[in-house]
């Protein structure tokens, strides 16, 4: 099983998700330029955090042109999986392989904190070793992470269980207070209709050790590991 | 010959230093000439009035890598066959200017000055200095600084781990913006800022260059604001994702082993970097500025040499090199250009084209004239220095009431508001971030881990610059203790106002001694810093502010602790004093007595061998396992201490510690050298044992449980309504 890690100019959890995958989980991975166009050997692609092309123009606007962007778009409509996060959210939303939009923080400031999600659906290769309703604990670190779609598009996520995580408290409710910048119902990540791309706001990659905090992100990858070997 | 007085203004050199320098060429400089020494004989560049104190610092240890001050950050060993390069910085000037754009260029250039060494800029903290909040310009001034902050480090991916800020009216006219950066490299992989080799070439690459910042370094940072000029086209203007692309450009050419040296373009431009290479290169250097790109029409050699325009590095490279060099930056999108190359000789030549714009021995462009001002103790020590007991009355409200007010001003509440706005996690380092006394950063391929704090306190420098050198040393090492980390080496940055006044010189002399002073004391070097003049408007200096940036080490990351209190039933101790009583005399400088009692007075004071003992105590405690947690006691003093390691545990404290005197200085005194520590009941003996082996005096408070604050019949407060001032305090300051 490998891993490959895209890296644009201005991205920088691309580190941090190799090291993940690879010395904590023990998986194959490698980085992809961007410039590269062979992703042949790939069975999950990441799409990390970062500032690609310093944000110019809306975050996620230009790497969706990148030469390796064509790649994503093909592996993702041949069943392939892709993560997208933080950054990576917002570049699979430009590029059309997730609905929606990700805005300003409601409160205008970059907010680096720990949050709570709950997992809203297991029938994910991304949360399928997680338990329905379980609360995960994922740190935030973005200034745009304020997730919206119109109410049409919003419905069909709800409709069709593609909401995969949502802020909440500590106890599992969804409240206003436990939403850290505005998302609509409070979205923290979603799929796609075929349910192979996720798209999230919060680091997994930044939780996978108890020393630096918490072992909840280690859940996802290990999905990922799991849906991909069976 | 005469020099219009504009000419000398414009460049702040005075009227002898312009006769030295013809005396000196035996000629006069031209245009070009005269600004580049405008720009290296400036305070800023030059250090003249800093240079002859600078000199008793403490330099040596088995561990250091590089001669400080010889490069552009200093750089020890840690084990492992890796090293650590650390540097602090100022951006006061340009911030009081332009908040948002001076903090993020402060934060451009020290990150500069740490991969210019061939270091990975692995985190950043900053110390900051503002006038009250209650002022709407101060408010402005503060947005400003955490936006740019903000900004700036999150957009380049190094995480920013701590730091501290603290208010005075003293700030208002002048903010201090100090941005500290810490790297991690092989100790082989070290790359040092020379310029040598004849024949080999200097490469230009990053941003084009414009007109922002001309004078950044002369005129402005050499100067107070005195009256209102447009000072707006002298700060520099940043772009964050251009300097991440430079990392990674540089640390790539670093890591194939392509260079033979690397400066970065920070205060002064081209004209320090090329100079400064050749001169440790021990070369001469010749450069063509039609060769520079430029982002403006029309720009006159003068201005291309000393545009300050961000984001620019020097790479010195042998010819064979030059094109594996391109490559990389070509692969990263960023500009690169020959724009020289080394001669031997020891002059800059400086063409423009085909004509000779400047032609200067580098020798005397680096050897600005070193003064030394009559120092002479400020005439307001003689009546701040002696604290009566009958100038402070004891509170008519209680000791409850004070604790809340003291935890709501905005030097010692939560700062939570400041650093959620700054990624502190990205690079997947930090094991304890902003919030505790010292961040914790692992070391990934070792059982190690760093630990990196700043401290200083300008209100005990003012009332005693000796003192308050060695307290801000010594604050800053104890925090490192606190997290059981072994303190290795400082980086200062000495923030005065305007040296020529002989009671400000007192000052920078005083302090440098006291920081020298803790220095041996603790058996440690100041590896790297910074000097920051003239930092006062219209005759009001700020308070002296030596902002120290410590680094520590930890052999094994996982034997730390962090502030908060953790289970019911550990006891409570206080090392470093073997009762609560104090006399007067530890209100000196206090938070209390200025928040209080509307008075700042008195003599800080710092018993440097008890400081020591106390560090090795709780470092020892800690690495031993037997100490679940650690924290200073300082702003505020004890109680302050005991509600903020409550607060962060989410747990409460039963104190039955008697005091007899006063309940204010026992409470709310400064004393230095003490820490509040919790040891588990089952560990008590162990402690008692390392006490006694290391002399240590201590004194029991008591037990954590409960949900209260308690300390016997002064203080009972809730623990959650505690909290809820304390975190609440700076945000309800700037939105009000």
């Amino acid at each position: 099983m490998k891993f490959g890690v895209i890296v644009f100019p201005g991205t920088w959890s691309d580190v941090d998700c190799h090291y993940a995958v690879k010395e904590v989980l023990g998986q194959e991975a490698r980085y992809i330029w961007h410039k590269d166009e062979d992703i042949s050997d790939i069975d999950c692609l990441i799409i990390p955090g970062g500032f690609s092309y310093g944000d110019y123009l809306r975050t996620g606007a230009i790497a969706r042109f990148s030469p390796v962007m064509r790649q994503v778009e093909k592996f993702a409509a041949d069943g392939g999986l892709v993560i997208g996060i933080c950054n990576g959210f917002q570049i699979l939303c430009e590029s059309g392989l997730l609905p929606g939009v990700l805005i300003r923080n409601d409160h205008v400031q970059f907010r680096c904190e720990w949050v709570n999600l709950r997992v809203e659906t297991i029938e994910t290769p991304f949360t399928m070793s997680c338990d329905s309703g379980q609360v995960l604990s994922i740190p935030i670190s973005h200034g745009e992470g304020n997730y919206y779609a119109d109410n049409q598009v919003l419905d069909v996520l709800e409709k069709e269980n593609r909401i995969v995580f949502r802020y909440c408290n500590e106890d599992g409710i969804v409240t206003e207070d436990s939403n850290p910048n505005g998302s609509l119902r409070n979205i923290a990540g979603i799929v796609n209709s075929k349910r192979n791309v996720l798209g999230m706001m919060p680091h997994p990659e930044r939780c996978c050790e108890s020393s630096l905090g918490g072992e909840d992100g280690k859940l996802l990858f290990e999905s990922i590991v799991r849906a991909m070997q069976s | 010959m005469q020099i219009p007085r504009e000419i000398l203004d414009e460049i702040a050199l005075s009227e002898e230093e312009y006769l030295e320098i013809v005396r000196r060429l035996d000629r006069e400089p031209n245009h070009v000439e005269l600004g580049m020494f405008g720009a290296l004989w400036s305070e800023h560049c030059g250090y003249k009035h800093s240079k002859l104190l600078l000199r008793n610092l403490p330099v040596e240890s088995s561990r250091l890598m590089v001669n400080p001050g010889e490069e552009n950050a200093g750089v020890v060993d840690i084990g492992d066959g890796l090293a650590i390069a650390m540097k602090i910085e100022s951006h006061n000037h340009p911030s009081a200017v332009e908040p948002f754009q001076g903090a993020a260029t402060g934060v451009g250039g020290i990150v500069r000055d740490i991969f210019a060494m061939g270091a990975r800029p692995i985190a950043l903290l900053n110390s900051l200095r503002f006038g009250p909040l209650e002022d709407v310009h101060n408010r402005h001034l503060f947005n400003g600084v955490v936006g740019g902050i903000s900004w700036y480090g999150n957009c380049i991916g190094v995480p920013d781990v701590g730091g501290e800020v603290a208010f005075s009216d003293c700030y208002s006219g002048n903010p201090l913006v100090n941005a500290m950066c810490v790297g991690l490299l092989r100790s082989g992989d070290l790359v040092r800022a020379r310029a040598s080799g004849e024949g080999n070439i200097l490469i230009l690459v990053g941003s084009t260059t414009g007109r922002d910042g001309i004078h950044g370094a002369s005129g402005l940072a050499s100067r107070t604001f005195e009256e209102e000029r447009e000072m707006r086209p002298t700060v520099q203007v940043g772009n964050a994702f251009m300097e991440k692309s430079l990392i990674e450009a540089c640390l790539q050419i670093a890591a194939a082993d392509l260079l033979v040296g690397m400066q970065d373009l920070g205060a002064a431009g081209m004209t320090s970097s090329v100079v400064e290479a050749a001169e440790k290169g021990g070369s001469g250097v010749v450069i063509d500025v039609s060769k520079v790109p430029t982002r403006e029409q029309g720009m006159t050699p003068y201005e291309i040499m000393l545009s300050e325009s961000q984001e620019r590095m020097l790479l010195i490279v042998t010819p064979q090199n030059e094109k594996a060099v391109m490559n990389i930056c070509t692969d990263w999108d960023l500009e690169a250009v020959v724009i020289g190359q080394v001669t031997d000789g020891d002059t800059i030549t400086v063409m423009d084209g085909t004509n000779v714009e400047a032609y200067l021995p580098i020798n005397i462009l680096t050897d600005p004239p070193l003064y030394r001002t009559q120092s002479t103790m400020p005439d307001y020590m003689n009546t701040t220095r002696f604290l009566k007991e009958s100038e402070v009355q004891l509170p008519t409200e209680s000791p409850s009431s004070v604790l809340l007010r003291l935890l709501s001003s905005d030097n010692i509440a939560s700062k939570e508001w400041i650093y959620r706005q700054y990624d502190h996690q990205v690079q997947t380092n930090t094991m304890q971030g902003p919030g505790g006394d010292a961040a914790v950063l692992r070391l990934k391929g070792t059982s190690k881990a760093i630990a990196l704090a700043t401290d200083t306190n300008g209100r005990y420098c003012y009332l005693d610059p000796l003192s308050g050198g060695a307290i801000s040393v010594a604050e800053a090492c104890r925090n490192l203790a606190c997290v059981g980390a072994e303190p290795l080496a400082i980086t200062d940055c000495l923030n005065f106002g305007n040296p020529e006044r002989p009671d400000v010189y007192y000052q920078l002399e005083s302090c440098v001694s006291g920081i020298s002073d803790a220095c041996k004391a603790f058996g440690i070097p100041v590896i790297s810093g910074n000097v920051s003049l003239y930092n006062e408007t219209r005759g009001t200096a700020i308070w002296p502010t030596p902002s120290i940036g410590a680094l520590g080490l930890l052999e094994d990351a996982k034997l730390t602790t962090n502030t908060a209190f953790k289970d019911a039933g550990d006891i409570v101790i206080l090392i470093g004093s073997n009762s609560l009583e104090s006399g007067i005399e530890s209100l000196s400088g206090s938070e209390y007595l200025e928040v209080i009692h509307n008075t700042i007075k008195g003599s800080p004071s710092i018993d440097l061998a008890l400081e020591t003992i106390v560090q090795d105590t709780c470092i020892k405690g800690i690495q031993a396992g037997i100490i679940k947690s650690a924290h200073d006691c300082s702003d505020g003093g004890l109680a302050v201490a005991l509600a903020e390691s409550c607060i962060a545990g989410n747990i409460g404290l039963v104190c039955d510690q008697g005091i007899k005197g006063r309940w204010d200085t026992a409470l709310f005194g400064e004393t230095q050298s003490r820490i509040v520590l919790s040891v588990s009941p089952d560990e008590i003996a162990s402690f008692q044992e390392l006490a006694l082996s290391t002399g240590t005096p201590y004194v029991v408070l008591g037990i954590v449980g409960g949900e209260r604050l308690i300390v016997n019949s002064l203080l009972n407060t809730n623990i959650a309504e505690l909290s809820y001032v304390w975190q609440n305090a700076i945000a309800g300051h700037i939105n009000s």
